[in-house]
Formats: C-alpha cells, structure tokens, sequence
C-alpha cells in the first residue's frame, strides 16, 4: 500500500538558522530524538549530493539514507531510504522551507511518500508522521529557538553604527545569584520583523532562577536571563506593521534577555500595551497572568461550581489563579503550609484553604466537598504533591501539572488513572503563547480582568536593574510576596 | 524583473480560507484597498481566463486575467492587463499551504514585474506591502482566531 505523509509547522526563527541546522544531512544525530548516530559513507561531504548517509536510531534499528538534490536557493533537499531495518520501501522525501516575511519566522514543510507490507500502514504512517517529522520539528524548534540571540550581547551588532548603548544583568557562567553583573551592550538597529525597546520595568519570574542556574536549557551564557519586561519602543525594523515609535509596548515570551536596559527582539510576540495600564504593572502580571489565563480558560475551562485546588495560592500565579477562579464561579480551595499564607490565600478569594495537619491533604479535601473531591487541580509542586492531587481528584478528574517547585515528578503508572478516570495536563507556557494571534487574544482577556479588578497585580518588590542578583537571593530564599520587578538604572 | 514574495501565518484552516479567496471576483468581500469588482463577459470567476475589472477605494481602475486556478493546492496565479501602476509583464501568485500542527495555513503572495528603471523599490513596497501584506492582514482579522 502506498502511504503518503505531509507534515509542517512555523518555527520560530529566520530561516537562515533554521537552514543551517537542516541542511547538514549528517547532522541528525545532534538534534533527532530518534537518531543515535549517524555517518556518512565514503568518505563524502555532507553537502555532496549524492552522499549516503548511515543512520542508527534509539532503538538499535539501521537506516541507510541517500541525499538526492540539494538546493540553498529554494532551501531545499530530497532524500531516499537506499536500505533500512524499518519496512519503509521506496521511500522519497522532501524537507523545505520558507520565509514568512510577515514577522522573520519559517515555515517548515516535511513530505514523503513510501510502501509499506499490507497491514502496516497505519503503523508505518504514525511513526513517520510522529516519530519522526513531529518529533523533529520540536527538536528544531528548541534549538534554534533558544540559542537565537536575544541581547546582542554576544552577537556582533550588525550595525554598530546605530547600536544604541545600554546595560544588562548578564552571566558568564550557570550558578548562584552573585553569577550575575552588569555589562555594557549594544541594542543594534532593528532587523526585519524586529523592534528596539528602552526598558522600563522588567518582571522577575521564578523560571529566571532556573535559566540562571542551567536546570532549564534557556540560557547559554553569556547571555542576560529575564521572559518579561515593559517599555517604549524606539525604532522597528521592515514588515513590523502592529507596533510603532513611541509606543508603549511589553512582551511575556522567551527567548531570554529581558535583563537589560535597552532590547532588540523578534517583534511578533510584543504587544502594544493600553494606555490605562502602567508599565510596571504590565512588567509585572503579563507573564503570571496569562499563564493563570490559560490554565482556567483553555488548559481547562473552568465552569461555574466546580471544585478547583489550588497549590502555592499565596504565589504570584496562584493568587492570580483564586481571584480569577472565584469570579468564575468555582468553588476554590488553597493548598499552602502556613497561616500567613492561608490568609493571603482567602483574602484573594480562595472559599477554603488546607495546611498540613492531622488529617491528609486528600482527606480534608474530600472532608470539604462531601467527599466529591476537585474537579480540576492546578500543581505547581511536582514531586511532593503528586500522589496526593491524584487522591484529592473528583471522578472524572483534571490534574494539571503546571511545575515542579519541589522536584522532578519522575516515572508514574499511568493504568492507575483509570481508578478516576483522570485526566492529566503538562502545559507548557509556550505552546499557548508562540504567536501574535494567541498573545492578543490572552492578553486582552488579561487586561480586561486586571481592569474589572478580578486580577489584581500586586508588586512586592521594586529592585534596580544593577541589584538583579539581590532580587534571586530573595526570591530563593521564599522572602518575596506578590510580584518582583526590576528597574534599569538611570544613566 | 523585479520579484516580490510577501508571506504569512493565518490561523484558520486553509480549506475555509480558500473558500473566500478562490472567488476571482470577490476581493472586494476582504481585501481593504479594493471598492467594487465584476468579471466582463458574465463568465463564471472560476473560469480560468477570465478578467476581473475592478475599482480601487483610491479611484484606480484595473484589469486582471485569470492565468491558473487550482483547487489542489491551493494557488491562483493572474496577470494584470491594464493598471495606473506602471507595471508591465506582472504576473502574480497566491498560494494557501495547511499548517498540520494547528488549524492555521502559510499564505504566500508573490509577483514578477517590469518596471520604469528606478522606481523598484517603490512598487516593490506598493506590492509587497500594500497590497499583499494588507490583504494578509485583512484575512488574519477577518478569519483568525
């Protein structure tokens, strides 16, 4: 039976980085999830139509693949499974790409066609689709959308000339606060799809301290951390048409480098801030809030007298998460560990909060729901909290799993869901957030629930920008309330 | 010969997108710059080979043929025969590709002209920017999510 295959996606960066990492027809075994190793026959260069290239994938299998044509112009090569341990036979197929012009991004198209023995195909057509083309493209996508400059700081400015001069909080290296100190950068003119920002205010976030010390693969240093901040825009590149000079603008969004006074960016992901919103407040809320917008709204749509449990309420995004989910109608209860936080809980609009005590987390849930349990749980602990969220569950149940505070969640027997019927959710901030057209539509449902003062972003703590180290101590050491912001110094 | 290539993501799928954009006589239905349009003759607008005339909102009177359709893949390509433009020898190509991973299509818009010597870079922004850029962003507000 003959089977054919398209896939395709948008990736987050110029076309020429993603080209570079493609057209390196021995260069999966660094970047696929599923290629061991891989080596070329002959002798032959990896540009060399013609070369076959000899792969072996996680599973032991052997796959000897041969380039067919290769094009930098259309960016473009076609490829042949010459022999393979997989029953993929006569299998041809394309990897292009092109520009989206509209906003400096690509568009990745993958096809093939192939035959497969009778019975197979369905198999054979899952495994290329998922295990390979998809598996591929989120790989891709990390890669190049990560090591993306994001500062300048490393990448020479391509118009020194027009490098406007500005400090960031940078590392040199993974590791403790003290890791990060000033350095002089150059915001460069802003390319195509591009926006230059001097920075007012710059939110602090938890994932920081993660970037800071290499637990998340965001930030390869020398690089400024920081997801979040809020300012003005100086100047925008060609093909930039939602943003203008002057305009007052914020971004919630990676890549990393938010730690600096004056920014050039990718300009599709910043949005044009209202004008009754201040900076500092937009610095502050936009990335907690929109994360607490599509956790009630899309990860789960939170519907009136329902139970939800929430962990850490007293947090920056879980105190968001109980006001919101309160004006929704839900019946919200906090999970926290102390009296100080409870307060803090149920003044946000938590109906119920439990601590530790005598009786389990699951057994005082259940004590105030009748034994119902919650309908949805919002888990940002992990490891500590897990088997507890799964008892604590209504049936049928949502555990979202949103971050592990407490430690990796390690391996878990998923038939033991059935016992509920649980539904379990790992959603990751990026995915609902990746383009303008999602942005906009949870921003705007964020600023509309900061106005009508359902969402109420309370800033804790005000540093300076030079001060960005004393800020992580703080944070780390669990002394912060509500949320953190940074101001670059005046010069 | 001057080559112009706008292109962009629209969230919604392609097969909706298409529904609007296959009509060669039904710019003026989403396209902003474009007043009112007909197809000469009575022919059908999926007739390859027929001529749209049509006024834009700024008085402009232009002449377009229709070269290709196809509902394949998505395309229709067209040359324009007479303009205020300037341009000669300009044949342009839209093109819808689905996006598998989320309900969302790549639009392309691309064109190849001829032109006075010097005036280049201005049609290419006219084009580029004005008129397909503009109707891509018309279709995100009119059919994005």
């Amino acid at each position: 039976m003959s089977v054919k295959v398209e896939c395709s996606t948008v990736i987050d960066a110029p076309i020429a980085a993603v080209w570079d990492v493609l057209r390196d027809f021995n260069g999966h075994d660094r970047w696929h999830p599923a290629v061991r190793r891989s080596s070329l026959e002959a002798g032959r260069q990896t540009d060399q139509v013609g070369a076959v290239r000899n792969f072996t994938l996680q599973g032991g299998e052997r796959i000897r693949e041969q380039l067919l044509s290769l094009s930098d112009k259309e960016h473009r090569f076609r490829y042949a499974i010459v022999d393979a341990d997989v029953p993929l036979q006569n299998y041809l197929a394309e990897v292009r790409l092109k520009p989206i012009t509209d906003g400096n991004r690509t568009f990745w198209h993958w096809s093939s066609k192939f035959d497969t023995p009778p019975g197979q195909e369905n198999e054979l057509r899952d495994l290329v689709t998922q295990g390979v083309y998809e598996a591929g493209f989120e790989a891709v996508r990390e890669r190049v959308e990560r090591t993306r400059p994001g500062t300048g700081i490393a990448a020479p400015a391509l118009s020194a000339g027009n490098g406007i001069d500005g400090t960031a909080m940078v590392i040199d290296r993974h590791g403790g606060p003290e890791e990060l100190h000033a350095a002089k950068i150059k915001a460069p003119a802003p390319g195509p799809g591009q926006v230059r920002i001097k920075q007012t205010a710059i939110g602090v976030n938890y994932i920081d301290v993660y970037c800071r010390t290499g637990y998340f693969k965001l930030l390869e240093p020398p690089q400024a951390p920081g997801m979040e901040a809020a300012g003005e825009v100086i100047d925008i590149g060609p093909g930039v048409s939602h943003l203008r000079e002057g305009q007052r603008v914020a971004y919630a969004c990676p890549p990393v480098g938010a730690y600096t006074s004056h920014r050039t960016m990718g300009a599709a992901l910043v949005i044009p801030l209202p004008d009754w919103i201040d900076d500092e407040t937009a610095a502050a809320g936009l990335l907690k809030g929109m994360t607490a917008q599509f956790l009630l709204h899309q990860v789960h749509a939170v519907r009136p007298k329902q139970t939800v449990l929430i962990y850490a309420p007293a947090g920056g995004v879980g105190r968001m998460l109980c006001q919101w989910a309160n004006r929704m109608g839900a019946t919200v209860i906090g999970a926290t560990s102390s009296e100080a936080k409870a307060r803090i809980a149920r003044a946000a609009g938590a109906h119920h909060v439990v601590t530790p005590g005598e009786k389990s987390l699951e057994e005082q849930v259940m004590d105030l729901t009748k034994g119902h349990g919650a309908d949805v749980i919002y888990d940002a602990v992990g490891k500590d909290s897990f088997a507890h969220s799964i008892a604590a569950l209504a049936t049928p149940g949502h555990l979202v799993s949103f971050g592990q505070a407490s430690g990796d969640i390690g391996s878990w027997n998923v038939s033991s869901l059935a016992s509920k019927s649980v539904t379990l959710s790992r959603p990751n901030y990026g995915h609902y957030t990746d383009t303008p057209e999602k942005i906009a539509a949870i921003s705007a449902d964020l600023f509309d629930a900061i106005r009508s003062g359902t969402v109420k972003v309370e800033i804790g703590q005000k540093y300076k920008l030079s001060d960005a180290a004393e800020a992580h101590r703080a944070l780390e050491a669990r002394e912060t309330t509500g949320s953190t912001i940074l101001i670059p110094d005046q010069t | 010969m001057v080559e112009v290539y706008t292109s962009s993501v629209i969230e919604a799928p392609a097969d909706r997108l298409w529904a609007a954009v296959r009509d060669f006589n039904a710019l003026p239905n989403w396209h902003p710059a474009i007043a009112e349009s007909r197809i000469e003759g009575g022919q059908p607008s999926d007739q390859v080979g027929c001529v749209r005339a049509f006024r834009l909102k700024d008085g402009g009177f232009i002449r377009e043929q229709l070269l290709a359709l196809s509902d394949y893949d998505f395309s229709c390509t067209y040359s324009i025969l007479e303009s205020p433009m300037g341009v000669e020898n300009y044949v342009a190509t839209l093109k819808l590709t689905p996006i598998t991973d989320g309900n969302r299509t790549f639009a392309e818009w691309s064109a190849e002209f001829d032109c006075a010597p010097g005036r280049e870079s201005e049609l290419t922004d006219l084009v580029g920017n004005g008129v397909f850029q503009g109707g891509f962003n018309a279709l995100k507000e009119k059919f994005g999510s």
